[in-house]
């Protein structure tokens, strides 16, 4: 019930948290392999146990395949083989992420659920400069460092969401926070 | 806020299907032969149109259809004649009033100059009709008794009635036909409510009240319903009245309509006036129900009055909407239906398919339980098969519509067809009632439209020609919708010059569509027609004949996963069949399996499956194997290659062929391992989260609740192509380290 409380309260003074940067949002964190990823909660539909998916033909492998979310056919993506660790052997132990943009519903292969922290807007590092051949910057809104984890923050709104068959426009017209302070 | 547009929205609904109404009643308009009801309907639609609009303060299109609406009333009291112009005017006054209607709708405002030209019409039919009305002279005369007022008489419809037969007996004495006084008019209002008006909370009593209040009443009641007191219902209404009204000229038939307008639905009121000085003596006591005029006058010029005209008056030649009439005609069409948001019912739809899922899952699990041991849960089972069964029809067929929405379009389209060619043409059609899913109907809209376009264009002959050589100079197009083995199957049949088979078949060849020398069957040359860029037209016309006609028709019909075909004799006409599912919801299928993977052939596809004999197969030229099945040659395609799935069967003579065909009539051996059995899916759309892939139509869930892909058996043909043009390339890129144990049920 608290975090359901926390949810709302969040959700409505997120423009305030924005403009004041006073506030904190809390953020889901999961690991794949060593390292550990975290997105936004309020995008976080629903995390739930593997199921074996369907595959989908033709499509590169970090195209999982489609499960039936009650009713609903979602993608699923493998955020290991996105990030070049080649496809993730599963077990039932793995979990996906279902994350919701919008009005699309997409799941997240990862290795385990991580922690929930809350992430103040000050202590968010803007993405070092990097190869965008080795990593797809456009998916990283910053980083953050718990105790002594870091923590890789990801644009729920990009991720995946050109491969998903998304206009990549719509996609891009937000400008990762972490990124916008910087400059 | 909301509620209004909510309102608002179902204004626009209504309005949609008013303006649809108008349209077909404006068509079936003929000169010289006015059907009064049919009068009465577009101008009740017009007017209806006109009354919503007010209340959301739509200005101009009010202003217009009260335009419309003048016209509309002058055809049915038969002050303007109908005439061919008059009907193009008025249909294209109707365009207009749809134009205005959209523009409301999307709040914006109709550009200056929408409605002038149109208007403009109007307004010269207006002139040109005859004077309506002729102003009589008032004579000063007795004002009939009236019944005493008598506002606080709490004894209700008895006390009334008795009343009513108190005052008809006084009425006698002192004589009815006394002459209207001076300045004022006589209106004899006919009152029948249905017998269960009063269930509906509605009192008699108050409107008669209402009516004694506008003027002098007096008030006569039939009894003459009222059964032996056995059989009397106290919850009826056995009684009728007639209100003879003396009022002042500002009581208008509106005001008098006003009193009624929460009942109009429910009883038959006529209504007429009667200005002084009259000849004749004014109606008796009771009118016959048989009174075949409901409005017999309009009321009189006010100039003819002593009184100068007020501004209530300023229009006296437009009565209000004939309340009796409507609620009369009502009576008959009464159909207890309910309007549901659309998304209502397709969640509906959604959970229904959910259900027939579950259903099938645990079905599924049941069929490995011992038998014997648990007889009553599997009978228990075997009911819930039948009622989601059950449930599931029950369900579609909310979706269903009758296909009449699409057909009544096409006599305007005929028309208009008909006068750009200059062919005389009729159409017939049959099987309007027929249902089929609301997504179907609206998507038979366009090919309908080309279709019946062409055969006007293509099929028909002109007038003479048709006289020369012995048929009816004009043609028939006949359009027909019958239900036929969990189809629907809709026809477009005329009986014009057939297809020209000498002169497609050239075509075809100049185009390279065909091979010069090829022989084909008189089957295959009608077929040529729907290939993409073939047109026969002579000279483009604006109809048809720009060349993108039958093959856009074929394209949209197989995306509804219809079929079509053509017939044709030459000389005697053309036959074009369309058959397409009744819903898009579910589909019948075949179960497929490649490798690990299961798919779902759409039943309509499959012509046969067979396991091929070493014997049957060869080699094309190293590009690909082709198979002889029944005495044809098919090419092979292997799903295991297009999709790159690993672990499939790979030889054709241990796997499975299918023999499918695709919409326009290719063939194809699709290879699988293995066919799974038929079965009824529900379609899932992967776009709504994903994207399209090639080959694939969509998805559905399996009984285990593991999704399968539905196969498009075009896209495959497609895909096949270009596998086999560059016939070394693997199959899409790299496939992904194989996936082995995500497979293994968890």
């Amino acid at each position: 019930m608290t975090t359901s409380t926390a949810l709302t309260t969040i959700g409505s003074t997120r423009t305030d948290v924005m403009s004041v940067n006073a506030s904190e949002e809390q953020y889901v964190t999961f690991t794949v392999g060593s390292e550990e990823y975290g997105v936004n909660i309020l995008s976080v539909r629903e995390i739930r146990g593997w199921t074996p998916e369907s595959r989908l033909p033709n499509l590169p492998d970090y195209v999982r395949g489609v499960i039936n979310l009650r009713g609903i056919i979602i993608p699923i993506f493998d955020l290991r083989a996105r990030f070049g660790g080649g496809a993730t052997q599963v077990t039932k132990r793995h979990v996906v992420v279902v994350i919701q943009v919008g009005e699309r519903t997409r799941g997240i292969l990862v290795d385990a659920i991580s922690d929930i922290l809350a992430i103040g807007h000050d202590s968010i590092k803007p993405p070092p400069d990097v190869d965008s051949g080795m990593i797809d910057a456009e998916y990283l809104s910053g980083l953050y460092t718990a105790d002594d984890r870091m923590v890789t923050l990801l644009n729920v709104e990009r991720l995946f969401s050109v491969e998903a068959g998304e206009a990549a426009d719509a996609a891009a017209a937000r400008v990762p926070l972490a990124l916008e302070k910087a400059h | 806020m909301e509620d209004l547009s909510r309102f608002k929205q179902t204004y626009f609904d209504e309005s949609a299907e008013l303006l649809a109404v108008a349209e077909s009643g404006l068509l079936r308009l003929t000169p010289g032969e006015v059907d009064s009801d049919e009068v009465n309907a577009i101008f009740r639609a017009v007017h209806s149109i006109k009354g919503g609009g007010g209340a959301f303060g739509f200005t101009e299109l009010v202003a217009f259809a009260h335009e419309f609406e003048t016209v509309m009333d002058g055809v049915r009291n038969n002050s303007i004649p109908v005439t061919t112009e008059l009907v193009d005017t008025l249909i294209r006054a109707n365009d207009v009033l749809g134009q205005m209607l959209a523009y409301a709708r999307e709040e914006a405002a109709a550009p200056p100059g929408t409605t002038d030209d149109t208007v403009a019409a109007l307004r010269r039919h207006l002139a040109g009709g005859p004077a309506e009305v002729t102003a009589s002279e008032p004579t000063p005369t007795v004002q009939p008794a009236a019944y005493p007022d008598d506002e606080d008489d709490e004894a209700g419809i008895f006390g009334d009635a008795m009343a009513a037969i108190d005052a008809a007996r006084t009425e006698a004495e002192t004589g009815i036909g006394a002459p209207v006084p001076e300045g004022k008019l006589r209106w004899t209002i006919t009152f029948r409510p249905k017998p269960d008006l009063l269930l509906s909370g509605n009192e008699p009593t108050f409107m008669l009240r209402a009516l004694r209040r506008l003027g002098d009443a007096t008030i006569d009641c039939d009894l003459r319903s009222l059964p032996p007191l056995p059989a009397l219902e106290a919850e009826l209404l056995y009684l009728s009245w007639t209100v003879t009204l003396v009022a002042d000229p500002d009581v208008d038939q509106e005001k008098i309509n006003d009193v009624f307008e929460f009942v109009a639905d429910e009883c038959d009121i006529r209504i007429s006036v009667e200005a002084p000085p009259p000849a004749v003596v004014a109606p008796p006591a009771i009118q016959a129900s048989t009174d075949p005029v409901p409005v017999s006058a309009t009321p009189p010029v006010p100039a003819a009055t002593p009184k100068p005209p007020d501004v209530a008056r300023a229009e006296p030649a437009k009565p209000r909407p004939n309340a009796g009439n409507s609620g009369g005609e009502h009576a008959g069409l009464t159909s207890h239906t309910i309007r549901v948001d659309l998304d209502k019912i397709d969640r509906l739809v959604n959970m229904v398919g959910e259900m027939v899922i579950t259903q099938a899952m645990i079905a599924e699990h049941v069929r490995d339980l011992p038998p014997g041991e648990f007889q009553e849960l599997l009978e228990g089972l075997e009911q819930l098969a039948q009622h989601t069964r059950e449930l599931r029809e029950s369900v579609m067929s909310i979706r269903a519509q009758p296909v009449s929405s699409v057909f009544s379009r096409m006599p305007r389209l005929v028309r208009e067809c008909a006068a750009a060619t200059g062919k005389e043409v009729q159409l017939v059609t049959s099987g309007e009632t027929t249902e089929v899913d609301k997504t179907v109907v609206e998507n038979l809209v366009d090919p309908l439209t080309h279709m019946i376009r062409n055969s006007i264009d293509h099929g028909l002959e002109g007038p003479e020609e048709r006289e020369r050589i012995g048929k009816p100079r004009a043609g028939t197009v006949h359009l027909s919708a019958q239900h036929r083995s969990g189809r629907i199957v809709i026809e477009i049949t005329d009986d014009g010059r057939g297809i020209n088979r000498p002169k497609v078949l050239s075509k075809a060849i100049e185009k390279g569509l065909v091979q010069p020398g090829a022989s084909l069957s008189d089957e295959e040359i009608d077929n040529l027609i729907f290939l993409p860029g073939f047109s026969t037209a002579d000279q483009v016309s604006n109809l048809s004949g720009r060349g993108v006609g039958m093959d856009v028709v074929r394209r949209n019909i197989s995306s509804l996963g219809g079929r079509i075909g053509v017939y044709s004799a030459p000389g005697e006409g053309s036959r074009f069949v369309l058959s397409l599912p009744l819903t898009l919801a579910v589909l019948d299928g075949m179960v497929i399996s490649v490798g690990e993977e299961r798919f779902v052939l759409p039943l309509t596809n499959i012509v046969e499956s067979l396991r091929p004999k070493a014997a049957d197969l060869h080699g094309l030229v190293g590009k690909c194997d082709v198979m002889m099945a029944r005495g044809e040659y098919v090419r092979l395609v292997y799903l295991h290659q297009l999709f790159g799935i690993p672990k499939a069967v790979t030889d054709p003579t241990r796997a499975l062929v299918v023999l499918v065909e695709t919409e326009d009539g290719a063939r194809l051996g699709l290879v699988v391992d293995e066919v799974l059995g038929q079965q009824q899916v529900v379609i899932k759309s992967l776009e709504a989260n994903f994207r399209r892939l090639d080959g694939v139509a969509a998805a559905t869930i399996l009984g285990d609740g593991r999704v399968a892909l539905i196969l498009d058996v075009a896209g495959l043909r497609e895909m096949s192509r270009h596998y086999e043009s560059g016939y070394s390339r693997p199959p899409g890129p790299a496939p992904a380290a194989l996936p082995a144990p995500a497979l293994e049920p968890v």
